[in-house]
C-alpha cells in the first residue's frame, strides 16, 4: 500500500511550469486569460495546502461532529460555485438555496448510502472514507445541478411566451413547464451519462487512478469505482 | 281600453298614450341594439378593487356579462400589465371577484380558464397548428369563420404570419369557453377584412354574454366594439366617457 512516490517542492514547482507557459500564450495571443489562469492556479495551490492541513487533523480526530461540519462546509462551497455559474439568477435566496438544497439532499443521501451499505468502514463516518467520497459525489452533483439550473432558468426566460400560452389556457404549472423541466434534466444528466459510457475507454476515473497510484491492484481499484 | 275609445273627445289622449307606449318600446329596443346586449343591464360579472402591481397604480373597475370595455392609452402606459394582473400572470395585489367568487379562492389554472388573456404576441409550444387545440373539429367552425381552410391543422407554426398567429390564438382562447376575454390588440397586425371578421366574431360572443376587455389604439374600433372606455396613462387606470357618447345627445 505504501509504495507511492513522494514529491519534493522542486518537482511541484516544475509541474507549475506549464501554467506559466499557458499564461505566456494567453499574453501572446491576447486571450486575456492569463490573469484568471494565474489567480486560479494560486487559489488551487493555497486551497490544496489548507485542505492538506485540515484533512490531516480531521483524519486523526475521527469525530462525527467535525466530519459533519467539514461535509457541510463542502456542500456550501459547492452550492456557491453552482450559483456562480448561472446566467440568469433566481431572485433572492432561491438562486443559492435551490442549488445548495438539491446538492445537500442528493450528495448526503448517496454518500451515506455508499458508506453504510457498500464500503462499510468502521466507524461508518470515518473521514478518511466519508470526505473523499463526498468530494467526488459533490463534484458530479455540482456539474449536474449547475447545468440543470442554468438550462431551467435560461429556457424558461427564452420560452416564456410558450409557457405562458399554456398557463393562459388553464394548464397547470407542471404541464406548462414540462418541456422546459425535461430539457433541463436532460442537460443536467448528459455529462454524467457521457462520462459513464466512455469510462475506462477514454478516461480513467479519478478514484480508480488514485487507488492505482496508491498501489492497489487495478482489479480492486475497478471494484471501488463501480460501487 | 275599449271604454275609453268609445268616449268621444278622448281620441287624442288615447293616441298620445299609444304613441308613448310605442316610443318607449322602440327606445328600449334601440337602447338594447346600441348596447348590443341583453346582458348590459346585468350585475357585474367581474369586480376589481385596488388591483395593483409594482408598476400599476391601484385600479378598480367592474365589467358586466355581455359588456365590452375598450382600453386605450399610450404605449408603455400599463395596459398589458393591467390585463396580465387580472389574469394573475404577474405578482399583484387587490381584490378580484368573478361572479362574486374571490379570485384567491379559485386555483390558478381554473381562474385562467374562466378569465382568458390573449397577448399581442401569442406563444406556441408545439410545431403544428393542430397540436395547440384539444379538439380541432370543435374549433373548425370558428377557424373557417376567421378565413382559414380545414387543412390549416397541419400548418407549421413557424410559417404563420403575425396576423395568422393572432387569429389562431383567438380561436384557441375561445375554445376554452372563458367568461371573460382579455384581448391585447388582437387586430393590430390584420388586414381590414380580417379585422372585420375578428370584430364580428367577438361581437356575437359578447351578445351571448361574454365579457371583454379589449386593448386598442384605434379610436374608431373602440367606438365599434365597446360600450365603455378605460384610459391607462402612466400606470393609472381611469374610466372616461367615450367621445362617441359625449358627442351624441
Amino acid at each position: 500500500m505504501a509504495s507511492y512516490i513522494a514529491l519534493n517542492y522542486w518537482e511541484l514547482g516544475a509541474a507549475s511550469l506549464f501554467v506559466f507557459i499557458d499564461a505566456g500564450l494567453s499574453v501572446i495571443f491576447r486571450l486575456n486569460l492569463h490573469r484568471s489562469l494565474l489567480v486560479a492556479a494560486i487559489r488551487m495551490a493555497v486551497q490544496l495546502a489548507l485542505v492538506g492541513l485540515v484533512l490531516t487533523t480531521l483524519f486523526s480526530l475521527v469525530s462525527p461532529l467535525w466530519t459533519g461540519i467539514a461535509a457541510f462546509v463542502m456542500v456550501l462551497f459547492a452550492g456557491h460555485e453552482a450559483a456562480q455559474r448561472q446566467e440568469m439568477r433566481l431572485s433572492g435566496w432561491w438562486s443559492y438555496g435551490l442549488g445548495t438544497g438539491c446538492m445537500m439532499m442528493s450528495s448526503v443521501l448517496v454518500t451515506v448510502f455508499a458508506l453504510t451499505a457498500t464500503l462499510r468502514p468502521n466507524p461508518w463516518y470515518d473521514p478518511r472514507y466519508a470526505i473523499p467520497l463526498l468530494g467526488m459525489i459533490l463534484g458530479n452533483c455540482m456539474t449536474g445541478i449547475g447545468l440543470g439550473l442554468n438550462a431551467l432558468t435560461t429556457s424558461l426566460v427564452n420560452r416564456r411566451a410558450s409557457v405562458e400560452a399554456q398557463l393562459m389556457l388553464g394548464a397547470t404549472r407542471q404541464v406548462a413547464a414540462g418541456p422546459v423541466t425535461r430539457e433541463a434534466l436532460r442537460s443536467a444528466l448528459m455529462p454524467v451519462i457521457n462520462s459513464m459510457s466512455v469510462t475506462a475507454v477514454v478516461s480513467l476515473p479519478g478514484m480508480m487512478t488514485g487507488r492505482i497510484l496508491g498501489g492497489v491492484p487495478p482489479a480492486e481499484a475497478v471494484k471501488y469505482r463501480s460501487s | 281600453m275599449a271604454e275609453v275609445v268609445s268616449v268621444p273627445g278622448s281620441d287624442t289622449l288615447l293616441r298620445r298614450k299609444l304613441w308613448e307606449i310605442l316610443s318607449t318600446g322602440v327606445a328600449t329596443m334601440l337602447a338594447n341594439e346600441l348596447g348590443r346586449s341583453a346582458f348590459h343591464a346585468g350585475s357585474p360579472i367581474l369586480q376589481i378593487r385596488d388591483l395593483r402591481t409594482n408598476l400599476l397604480r391601484p385600479a378598480s373597475l367592474s365589467l358586466s356579462a355581455g359588456e365590452c370595455i375598450a382600453i386605450r392609452g399610450p404605449s408603455g402606459a400599463g395596459k398589458t400589465l393591467l390585463l396580465r394582473a387580472i389574469a394573475d400572470l404577474d405578482p399583484n395585489e387587490g381584490l378580484v371577484c368573478l361572479d362574486g367568487r374571490n379570485r384567491s379562492t379559485i386555483a390558478g389554472p381554473e381562474w385562467r380558464r374562466l378569465v382568458d388573456y390573449v397577448p399581442a404576441e401569442p406563444g406556441w409550444w408545439a410545431d403544428t397548428v393542430g397540436e395547440h387545440f384539444s379538439e380541432w373539429t370543435t374549433a373548425l367552425p370558428v377557424v373557417r369563420e376567421l378565413g382559414f381552410p380545414e387543412d390549416a391543422k397541419a400548418w407549421p407554426i413557424s410559417r404563420l404570419s403575425t396576423g395568422e398567429r393572432l387569429r389562431l390564438a383567438l380561436v384557441r382562447a375561445l375554445m376554452v369557453r372563458p367568461k371573460i376575454l382579455l384581448l391585447d390588440e388582437p387586430t393590430a397586425a390584420l388586414d381590414p377584412a380580417s379585422v372585420a371578421a375578428v370584430e364580428a366574431l367577438i361581437a356575437i360572443r359578447v351578445q351571448s354574454g361574454l365579457a371583454v376587455l379589449w386593448i386598442t389604439h384605434d379610436a374608431e374600433q373602440a367606438r365599434h366594439i365597446a360600450h365603455r372606455l378605460l384610459v391607462v396613462k402612466g400606470g393609472q387606470v381611469r374610466e372616461e366617457v367615450p367621445e362617441w357618447q359625449a358627442t351624441s345627445p
